[in-house]
């Protein structure tokens, strides 16, 4: 008898104590978190991707509460913008929405220097010799990491080189880390031409090893009206903060390269 | 307690019988979370966590509580009861004290709070008769025996997931259970081990 009154106490006690000792627990270490911080919160879009430059929604959330910009939430757009703008009684701000973009044409319009047989990542290829199997070491590689990592499905292969579809888009970047060949970049959404070329080579060089890829030429710096485009590096950039969508570049173009941003060359020349 | 003492425990622990390979412990994580290289690192660092903590406390428990009173029977309940108020206050006093080891182990210590690995290396403490020290060893070390197992597994299937070709019907948990039965067979290999 003294047995079963032993086991139920002891284990009476222990349970009694533990939950006391939660109970004292939870009121000294309760974290305070504001209300507004949980409000901002519910409004992001919970993809915790980084494209504000915090770590995550709550490092964003927690910021935007200590007073910092409304409008950097790029995959919640406008509409995120506006309702944190109510909640922290602020004016409501423009997000400038950006989208992911592939600088490549290549695919097949460069060769492979030799067949590669292993693993089906451009990761693994990019690490094996010479930097993948493609004739220019600086091109996509088309096994897709980049659009294994999208989480919203708008990247797709085609012809062998990755393609964003800017709708689908919601500018998360996740795709940025993912590349190895660092070809892509943020551009604006309402961008009307980008050069899909990242080929650092002079233009010989990239001649031969890509039939579509930007030569330097400098044709698109010398006869943009204003000032947008550059030659750096013997690969035209864009600087869209002056690019007005005037269309002249493009048309310019000897290789044609300077295209719309979503769409392959071909179907981007029509 | 002997350095060759604990170094043997610990090999033990690690090696020759691993929680998960060879004693089969802890299963439902090892299969849940081990799609990730960094889930599962987080998930491993974790178990070495609360196996530690779980081991020192059950064992203050039963020496000072359930022996005394001729009790070792209520082991399992006691211990159980134990580990989960145990987890529970030290997820608490992290997220007040150290926000950032609480954002790294935060969302697995619930996970882990009854796991069969933690309650099991409680209950193997007392049937082998370990002391302090002892159970303290043979607790962290069967979690770094548990992070390592998650680890080599969860590279296994990353690299299942981009290379291996398999009939469809294995897709997902089939083709998992089977390869961490092939890497529970490589680790027998160990039962050999021994340091004298």
């Amino acid at each position: 008898m003294n047995n079963i009154l032993y086991a139920v106490a002891v284990l009476g006690g222990l349970g009694a104590f533990f939950g006391l000792l939660l109970a004292i627990a939870s009121k000294v270490f309760a974290v305070r978190t504001d209300e507004k911080l949980e409000a901002i919160l519910a409004c992001l879009s919970g993809a915790n991707c980084g494209a504000c430059g915090y770590a995550g929604c709550a490092a964003y959330a927690a910021a935007v509460a200590a007073g910092a910009p409304i409008d950097r939430c790029i995959p919640g757009g406008d509409e995120t913008a506006k309702r944190i703008a109510d909640i922290m009684g602020a004016a409501p701000a423009k997000v400038e929405r950006l989208v992911a973009f592939v600088r490549c044409s290549g695919g097949d319009k460069t060769y492979d220097k030799y067949a590669y047989e292993g693993i089906k990542s451009c990761a693994m290829a990019a690490s094996s010799i010479s930097g993948g199997q493609r004739s220019c070491v600086y091109g996509c590689l088309g096994y897709g990491d980049c659009a294994r990592v999208c989480p919203h499905g708008a990247i797709s292969i085609s012809g062998g080189v990755a393609l964003v579809d800017r709708e689908k888009c919601r500018g998360c970047m996740l795709c940025l880390a993912a590349c190895p060949k660092k070809l892509i970049i943020r551009i604006p959404y309402s961008a009307a031409s980008t050069i899909a070329c990242a080929n650092t080579d002079r233009g010989g060089l990239t001649r031969n090893v890509c039939q579509a890829g930007c030569l330097g030429c400098k044709i698109c710096e010398k006869n943009c009206p204003h000032n947008a485009v550059h030659v750096e590096n013997n690969v035209a950039v864009k600087d869209f903060s002056k690019c007005t969508n005037c269309g002249v570049c493009a048309e310019k173009c000897p290789r044609k390269l300077i295209k719309p941003p979503s769409g392959r060359l071909e179907e981007r020349a029509e | 307690m002997s350095f060759s003492g604990i170094l043997s425990i610990a090999l033990g622990a690690i090696l020759i019988e691993n929680f998960i390979y060879i004693k089969f412990l802890g299963i439902c994580p090892f299969m849940g979370v081990s799609k990730k290289m960094d889930t599962a690192t987080g998930m491993g660092l974790a178990v070495i966590f609360v196996m530690g903590l779980a081991s020192v406390f059950c064992w203050i428990v039963n020496r000072y509580l359930l022996v005394p009173l001729g009790l070792e029977y209520m082991q399992t309940v006691a211990y159980i009861l134990v580990i989960a108020a145990l987890v529970q206050f030290v997820e608490m006093f992290l997220q007040k004290s150290v926000p950032s080891l609480y954002q790294a182990l935060g969302i697995y210590l619930p996970l882990i709070t009854t796991n069969c690995a933690v309650l099991g290396v409680a209950l193997l403490n007392t049937q082998y008769g370990y002391g302090f020290v002892e159970s303290v060893v043979y607790g962290i070390t069967g979690g770094v025996g548990f992070l390592i197992a998650i680890v080599l597994f969860a590279s296994v299937r990353e690299r299942l997931e981009l290379t291996a070709e398999y009939p469809e019907a294995f897709e997902g948990f089939p083709i998992a259970l089977i390869s961490a039965g092939l890497v529970a067979l490589a680790f027998m290999g160990f039962s050999g081990l021994k340091i004298s």
